[in-house]
C-alpha cells in the first residue's frame, strides 16, 4: 500500500478557528447550567504558620450564600501523600488545598466561599476573617544560599577534567547569570466547573493539559471511583505548563459539589494565578575554557534554582551545556533552595528557557574574550554526539539554522565591535544563540473509526492548549486513512477517551500523532480486506497497486469510495484503537529540536530603553505537520523570548512574603508594540528514527535561545554585559 | 454593612441592543458589562482574562467604540448599542477580520481572540491606525499570551482596507 502526504506538510488552516473567532468556542469556566453555583477563593495573606479561626458567620449570613468550606469544613479528603501525586509531579509532599491549619505560602488557600452569584461568592469571601499565628518566613533565594541542598535530579555525571582543562585554558570565562520568576499567566485563568449529575457522578470542564492526569488525581484524593469522574477540556485558552497538574481550584470546586450535592464553578481571579506554580527563579554560574581557536575545553554549569519547603521541583537546567557543543570535560551540577513558596512548575521549555540563557550568554562572552565571531564560535564547536549520553544525534541540522538564519538576517555585515552600530539616538545591536530541546515520544493511544458515509472519527485523551492539535491530528489522520480532511473529525480532551500522556514537552505530535498515524493504518488494513473480499476487483489488483486517498479506494482503473467500501460491510463501520509506544530504533540515539536565533536591537541612549526590531529563527525539528500553526508555536516562543529577556519577573516582597506584582498592569508581558519583524524558518530536516513521522514538535524551541540573543544583541548594542534577568531599562543606565 | 454592598442593591431595569437584538433586563448596580454578557446572557465569546482593565480579552464595541466590558458598569449601558464577538458574523459569512485571523493563524489558544477581533473592529472605526507600527501600538492594549502578535498584524492590515472599502460603500462612519 502506497501512502500518500496529501495533506501532511501543508499550511493548513486550523479546523477549530470558525469557533475562535466567532466566540462559540467554549473554555471550562464557560459551561452554564440552571442553578450553577460559584465558588469564591480566600487566600492566604501570611507567607507561612498557623490558621487560629476561621470566621465565616458575616460571610454566611449574606442571602445566597450557601456555604463556605475550609480545612474543618468539608468533605473528607485523603491524608497520604500518593493520593495527591499526579503525572508531572515533585519529589516531596504535594500541596493539599483544605486539608489542615498550615500554611506554607502568601496566597494559599484557606477556604471556598459558595453562593448563588460570582459577585455575591466574590463579596462574601472579603468577609471571611482569618486569624493567624504567624512564624518567620523566607522568600528570598539570595538570603538563603547557605541552606541549598542537591536537586533530586539525574544530572550527567562529570565527564574528563574540568577543573585542569578550565585552569590551562588560553581563554575562560566565569560569568554568574540570575534568572526571575514567572508566571505562566494563561489569558485564561484557571476554572473548573463541576457539573454535578444525578447518580453522584461528576462531569468536569477543566483548564488542564491532561484530562486523565485530573481524573486520576480525583479518583485518589476524594475516593472517587474513576468512572464516576469524567474530565473534560474541549478549548483550553492557554497554558504553557500550567496544566500540567491539577491546579487548586479543580479540587475545592468537587469538595464543594459533593458537600452541596451540587454543580459547582471555582474561577481563579488573575490575582491568584499567581498563587500556584511558575519558572523558578535560578542563579547559575558557567565557566567555559577554550584554546586560543575557540574550541570548547572545559564547560561546567552550576546552577541554583529555588524550589518549595513541600516538594523538590528539579526541571533540565544544565543538561544542555552538555550536550549542545562538542567538549570532552564537563562539570554539571544543580541544586536547590527551599522557600516559604508555592513549589515552582514547568513553564514552556522549562529548564532550557532559563539554563540556555547562562550557557548562550557565556558563549557570547567567550566569543568576545577569544576575538571569534559568535556565529563561528558555535560551528566551530558543534557536536554530532550528545556528549551527556555519548550517543550520536538521530538528527541534528543546526549548522543549516545556522547558515540559513545568518543568511536571512544578514549576519555577515555585522560589525564586531561593541557600540558600532547606530541608527539615530538608537544603538544598534545584532546577537545571537543557540536553542535545544529533547525531542521525547510517550506512550499514547488513540481510536479511530470510520462510517457508511466516509465520515473518519478519531479520537484520544490528549489536549489542545492553542498549539493546533485539533488540525494536526486530522492532517495526520487523513493522510494515514486515505481520507478528505473535510471528513475527518478529531475529538480531544476527555478523560473517557483512550489514553494520552499531558499535553507538554513538545511531545503531543511524537506521542499521539504516532498512535493517530497507526490507527488510521489499522484501519485502512481492515477497509481493504473488507474490499479485496467484497469486491473482485479488488481482491485481484496487486496490493502494491492500491492506493488510499482523498476518500477513494484505487486498484488499477477502479475506483470506490471508502463510504461505500465501509456501507456494504455488515456493521457498517470500522473501528481500530492501538497503543503507540516509542521504537527501540530510537535507544542507540540522541534526539533532539535545534535552532538558530538571530536578534537585532535598538537601545536608546539617553533613556536605556530597549526595543526587539528584528528577529530571525531557524529551526531544525524534523518534519513539520502544518507550517502555519508552526510557525505560530515559533513566534510565539519568540514573543516568550523577548518577555524573559525584558519584561517578565514577579516580584516579591520579602518583608512581607508576598507577591507585589500579581496583575497584568505590573507583571510585563510583552505587548504588540514589543513585538518586532520576526521572521521564521524551518531548515529541511530528515529523521526516520525519532519517531514514524519524523516530526519532532516545535511548542518548547522557539522560546529558547531568544532571551540569551537579545541580551547579547543588547551588549553589542551598549557594550554593557547584564547577567540579571530581565533586563530593564535601569540596568542599562 | 455598608450602602453598596450586594446585600442592599435592587436590580435596575436596563434596555439596550444587543448584537442588534433589543434587550431588556433586570441588572444589580454592581454588575459589570462583562459579567452580564457571561453570566446572565451565555454570551460567553467575550472574555474575562483580568477583570481590571489589563488585559482586553473583555473588549466589545459599544457605539461603534471599543470598551473594556469590565470596567463597564451594566447599569451605565441604558440604551447602548452594543455589539460582541457573537455579532460580527452575518450568518455564516465572516467578518473580514474573523475570516483574516483564520488565514493569518492570528491565535493560537483563541481565547484573547474575540477581544483582539472588536478591538480591531473599533480601530478601523477611530481611523487612526494608518501604519504598521500605528497598529502595533493601538492594539497594544490586547494581550495575547501565545504571542501571536505578527499574525495578529498580518490580519489586521489585510482587514483595514476591506472594512473601510466597506464603510464608504455603505455610507457608514468614516474609517
Amino acid at each position: 500500500m502506497n501512502i500518500k502526504t496529501a495533506v501532511v506538510g501543508t499550511a493548513m488552516d486550523r479546523v477549530d478557528g470558525v469557533a475562535k473567532v466567532t466566540g462559540q468556542a467554549r473554555y471550562a469556566g464557560e459551561y452554564p447550567q440552571a442553578g450553577l453555583l460559584h465558588g469564591s477563593v480566600v487566600s492566604s495573606t501570611i507567607a507561612r504558620g498557623r490558621v487560629l479561626s476561621i470566621d465565616t458567620a458575616q460571610a454566611l449570613s449574606v442571602p445566597g450564600v450557601i456555604a463556605v468550606l475550609d480545612h474543618a469544613h468539608r468533605p473528607r479528603i485523603s491524608s497520604y501523600d500518593d493520593d495527591y501525586s499526579d503525572a508531572d509531579s515533585a519529589e516531596g509532599t504535594p500541596f493539599r488545598p483544605l486539608f489542615n491549619d498550615r500554611v506554607l505560602y502568601s496566597g494559599q488557600p484557606l477556604a471556598l466561599v459558595v453562593a448563588q452569584s460570582l459577585e455575591l461568592a466574590r463579596y462574601a469571601g472579603s468577609l471571611v476573617k482569618v486569624e493567624y499565628l504567624e512564624e518567620p518566613h523566607e522568600t528570598d533565594l539570595a538570603s538563603v544560599l547557605d541552606k541549598t541542598h542537591p536537586a533530586p535530579a539525574e544530572t550527567p555525571a562529570p565527564r574528563g577534567d574540568f577543573t585542569g582543562q578550565f585552569a590551562n585554558a588560553a581563554v575562560q570565562v566565569d560569568a554568574t547569570y540570575l534568572t526571575a520568576n514567572e508566571h505562566h499567566n494563561p489569558m485564561e485563568p484557571h476554572a473548573s466547573t463541576v457539573l454535578y449529575q444525578a447518580d453522584g457522578s461528576l462531569e468536569i470542564h477543566d483548564k488542564t493539559q491532561g484530562t486523565q492526569n485530573c481524573q486520576d488525581y480525583l479518583h485518589k484524593v476524594f475516593d472517587l471511583p474513576k468512572e464516576k469522574v469524567r474530565v473534560l477540556a474541549a478549548f483550553v485558552g492557554g497554558a504553557f505548563g500550567s496544566g500540567l497538574r491539577p491546579q487548586y481550584q479543580l479540587p475545592l470546586a468537587v469538595m464543594a459539589a459533593l458537600h452541596l450535592q451540587r454543580s459547582v464553578r471555582v474561577t481563579l481571579t488573575r490575582q491568584q494565578m499567581f498563587t500556584f506554580g511558575y519558572r523558578p527563579r535560578t542563579q547559575q554560574r558557567l565557566r567555559l575554557g577554550a584554546d586560543s581557536q575557540g574550541r570548547l575545553l572545559a564547560i561546567a554549569h552550576d546552577a541554583l534554582g529555588q524550589t518549595s519547603r513541600f516538594e523538590d521541583f528539579t526541571e533540565h537546567l544544565v543538561e544542555w551545556s552538555g550536550m549542545l557543543y562538542q567538549c570532552d570535560n564537563v562539570a554539571l551540577s544543580y541544586r536547590l533552595a527551599p522557600l516559604d513558596v508555592y513549589t515552582p512548575l514547568d513553564m514552556r521549555a522549562p529548564g532550557a528557557a532559563s539554563g540556555m540563557i547562562a550557557l548562550e550568554c557565556a558563549m557570547d562572552e567567550l566569543a568576545c574574550a577569544a576575538d571569534i565571531d559568535p556565529l563561528e564560535l558555535r560551528r566551530r564547536n558543534f557536536a554530532a554526539i550528545n556528549g551527556n549520553e555519548g550517543k550520536p544525534y538521530s538528527s541534528k541540522e543546526l549548522l543549516a539554522c545556522y547558515d540559513q538564519g545568518a543568511q536571512r538576517f544578514g549576519w555577515g555585515n555585522r560589525r564586531p565591535q561593541p557600540r558600532s552600530m547606530r541608527h539615530g539616538q538608537q544603538l544598534v545591536g545584532w546577537g545571537m544563540a543557540g536553542g535545544v530541546w529533547e525531542a521525547m515520544q510517550m506512550k499514547a493511544s488513540a481510536k479511530a473509526r470510520i462510517d457508511g458515509a466516509g465520515h473518519l472519527t478519531v479520537s484520544s485523551a490528549t489536549t489542545d492548549i492553542g498549539t493546533g492539535t485539533y488540525t494536526v491530528m486530522t492532517q495526520i489522520a487523513a493522510d494515514a486513512a486515505g481520507a478528505r480532511v473535510q471528513d475527518v473529525t478529531f475529538v480531544l480532551g476527555d478523560s473517557s477517551l483512550p489514553t494520552a500522556p499531558l499535553q507538554g514537552g513538545s511531545f503531543t505530535v511524537s506521542s499521539v500523532g504516532s498512535a493517530v498515524r497507526q490507527a488510521c493504518l489499522a484501519l485502512r488494513s481492515k477497509v481493504l480486506a473488507h474490499a479485496r473480499q467484497h469486491y473482485p476487483e479488488v481482491g485481484k489488483a496487486p496490493v502494491e497497486k492500491i492506493t488510499f486517498a482523498d476518500g477513494y479506494l484505487q486498484a488499477g482503473n477502479h475506483r470506490l469510495a471508502l463510504a461505500d467500501i465501509v456501507a456494504s460491510a455488515p456493521e457498517g463501520f470500522f473501528e481500530v484503537q492501538v497503543e503507540a509506544a516509542p521504537s527501540a530504533k530510537r535507544k542507540p540515539f540522541a534526539t533532539a529540536t535545534h535552532c538558530a536565533v538571530f536578534v537585532e536591537v535598538q537601545v536608546d541612549e539617553d533613556l536605556g530603553s530597549v526595543k526587539v526590531t528584528r528577529v530571525v529563527s531557524a529551526v531544525a525539528a524534523g518534519r513539520v505537520v502544518n507550517p502555519k500553526t508552526a510557525r505560530s508555536q515559533i513566534l510565539g516562543g519568540v514573543i516568550w523570548g523577548i518577555g524573559m529577556a525584558l519584561h517578565e519577573a514577579t516580584q516579591t516582597d520579602h518583608r512581607l512574603g508576598r507577591i507585589l506584582n500579581h496583575n497584568l498592569a505590573e507583571y510585563h508581558i510583552p505587548v504588540n508594540a514589543d513585538s518586532g519583524e520576526i521572521e521564521v524558518i524551518f531548515v529541511e530536516e530528515h529523521d526516520d528514527i525519532v519517531n514514524e513521522l519524523g516530526s519532532k514538535g516545535v511548542g518548547e524551541i522557539g522560546v529558547v535561545g531568544v532571551a540569551a540573543a537579545v541580551a547579547n544583541a543588547i551588549y553589542h548594542a551598549t557594550g554593557k554585559r547584564v547577567r540579571e534577568f530581565p533586563i530593564t531599562l535601569d540596568k542599562l543606565l | 454593612m455598608s450602602a453598596n454592598s450586594p446585600q442592599s442593591g435592587e436590580a435596575h431595569p436596563l434596555r439596550l441592543t444587543i448584537n442588534g437584538q433589543a434587550r431588556s433586563l433586570q441588572v444589580y448596580p454592581w454588575t459589570t458589562l462583562l459579567d452580564l454578557l457571561r453570566e446572565q446572557l451565555d454570551l460567553i465569546g467575550t472574555k474575562k482574562g483580568c477583570d481590571h482593565g489589563q488585559c482586553g480579552a473583555c473588549t466589545v464595541l459599544r457605539d461603534g467604540k471599543r470598551v473594556n466590558a469590565c470596567l463597564t458598569l451594566a447599569v451605565m449601558c441604558d440604551g447602548a448599542d452594543l455589539v460582541t464577538i457573537e455579532g460580527l458574523a452575518k450568518g455564516d459569512e465572516l467578518h473580514p477580520l474573523q475570516r483574516a485571523f483564520i488565514t493569518h493563524d492570528a491565535f493560537q489558544c483563541g481565547y484573547c481572540t474575540p477581544g483582539q477581533i472588536c478591538s480591531a473592529v473599533g480601530l478601523a472605526e477611530e481611523g487612526r491606525a494608518c501604519t504598521r507600527e500605528a497598529i502595533r501600538e493601538q492594539m497594544s492594549g490586547n494581550l495575547c499570551r501565545c504571542g501571536a502578535y505578527s499574525n495578529i498584524i498580518a490580519a489586521v492590515e489585510e482587514a483595514l482596507p476591506l472594512m473601510r472599502a466597506k464603510a464608504n460603500l455603505q455610507g457608514g462612519p468614516r474609517a
